[in-house]
């Protein structure tokens, strides 16, 4: 059982198809790297992976589950644009809140860990609007990894992330794998993607190019995965 | 977590960030104090013509009010994108919504409890002897406004004039509503009971809060998830 197998998705808005037949089955356990420039439809296809929007047309079951079921959703840790944290609560109070509707038996005791692993547990009490930037990241990043999800989708997570947050978040993301958590992450930060990842994913205009385990060439150069498969178009000029 | 807990702890969280900033409840109760207090100067009206239009004043000033507070029921969501987080939650879709909706349901309750001595002091209404029949027309009313309201507040979220939106598609729709609990109100305020002639107001009432409590949960997800 692959851990997300999208089937020929497409997606519009409007008469726009932002996403045009994309398909990725990634096995459990992956880390999935998902690039492409801007526009591509990397949001358009992480939001339908974690059961924010529905596709026009295709298939797509999380954990051998439909993508939109209770159980599948329970499942899922979600970190897009924004930090998804309310502003008036504590900490404490958004992270409590956000383990009673995962479902999470002790939501007092999820949350004191979270904050723990993210370092803001001594500041648990405070709102998260007097938060400074960096602190509502790491509380964004605890909220993603409540319950220990088995499926991570995390929309370009590295973006304006400081040093400490962005450490915080390796950390996290390495023992989400050794746990055998599935992760897709859209980035643009090639390079950092690239040490982090088992598996990339091309989306280019709607279309899933390239998608298969990460090779020695995409590590060296982090060009090479551009030129090979979404400049190579027929008509196109060579790279 | 069942739909019903999720529902509650959605509905404490609204109510705690609202009792926090208080940006609703401060503009709902402000306007309608204000606007009962204005128009008690405006006519010059006898006892008699200011009981016959009590009904009407009462419900005009509590719908208005209403949309100042439904309208903040789900953009208060939007900071943060904090409404994706909970439509990618397990929560149901009808939890979400019945937890916003309950919420919002105290809050007017609250302001319609603040306003209510304030009409019955200006306008010389005899209100307190009528109060539990007014309590029951104010809980099935009240609910109807929020249960609508907030649907609508689900659908103009992403509308960027959805302050305007949101008022041009709910009160047409909250007509038969509000002229029953008009009516009604009117009736007890000129010490007549809620029974005989009157009770058809009631069964409007409840069969309003039936259907749209039903239209709203079943249609939520597809308004929520696109």
């Amino acid at each position: 059982m692959h851990a997300v197998a999208a089937d020929r998705v497409w997606k519009y808005f409007g008469d726009y198809p932002a996403l045009r037949g994309a398909s990725l089955e990634v096995a459990q356990g992956a880390c999935v790297a998902l690039i492409g420039r801007n526009g591509a439809g990397k949001t358009t296809l992480l939001r339908i992976l974690a059961s924010l929007s529905k596709p026009s047309k295709g298939d797509v079951k999380l954990l051998g589950l439909e993508a939109r079921s209770t159980e599948a959703r329970s499942r899922i840790g979600y970190l897009g644009h924004g930090i998804g944290v309310y502003d008036d609560l504590s900490a404490m109070e958004n992270l409590i809140l956000f383990a009673r509707l995962l479902g999470v038996e002790k939501p007092a005791e999820a949350a004191k860990s979270a904050l723990e692993r993210v370092d803001l547990w001594r500041v648990r009490d405070g709102l998260a609007r007097e938060y400074s930037r960096g602190m509502r990241q790491r509380l964004a990043i605890a909220r993603a990894f409540l319950g220990n999800p088995e499926l991570l989708v995390l929309d370009e997570p590295f973006t304006s992330l400081d040093d400490r947050a962005i450490g915080v978040l390796q950390q996290l993301l390495s023992g989400a794998r050794s746990r055998g958590a599935t992760i897709i992450m859209s980035t643009h930060q090639i390079r950092e993607a690239m040490e982090l990842a088992s598996d990339v994913a091309l989306l280019e205009r709607g279309k899933m190019i390239f998608a298969g385990p990460r090779t020695t060439e995409m590590m060296l150069d982090p060009g090479w995965l551009y030129r090979t498969y979404a400049e190579r178009r027929p008509g196109d000029a060579p790279a | 977590m069942s739909g019903f807990s999720a529902a509650i702890a959605i509905a404490s969280k609204d109510l705690r960030t609202e009792l926090r900033t208080k940006e609703s409840l401060n503009s709902a109760a402000s306007f309608a104090l204000v606007i009962l207090v204005l128009f008690s100067f405006a006519f010059d009206l006898g006892r008699d013509e200011f009981l016959a239009i009590s009904g009407g004043l009462l419900w005009l000033v509590y719908a208005f009010a209403g949309a100042l507070i439904v309208n903040r029921s789900f953009a208060r969501e939007l900071p943060n994108d904090c409404l994706d987080i909970l439509i990618a939650s397990p929560a149901p879709g009808w939890a979400i919504f019945l937890g916003k909706a309950f919420a919002s349901f105290l809050l007017l309750m609250i302001v319609e409890l603040i306003s209510l001595p304030v009409f019955g002091v200006f306008y010389n209404v005899p209100w307190v002897d009528s109060f539990f029949p007014l309590l029951l027309i104010m809980v099935l009313a009240t609910w109807g406004i929020t249960i609508a309201g907030s649907a609508f507040s689900a659908v103009t979220v992403n509308v960027r004039l959805r302050e305007l939106m949101l008022p041009v598609l709910l009160y047409p729709l909250l007509i038969p509503l509000l002229t029953a609990a008009m009516e009604m109100t009117t009736a007890l305020m000129n010490g007549e009971s809620l029974g005989g002639s009157n009770s058809g107001g009631l069964r409007i009432l409840t069969a309003f809060d039936a259907i749209f409590t039903a239209l709203a949960v079943y249609l939520i997800e597809y308004i929520l998830v696109l």
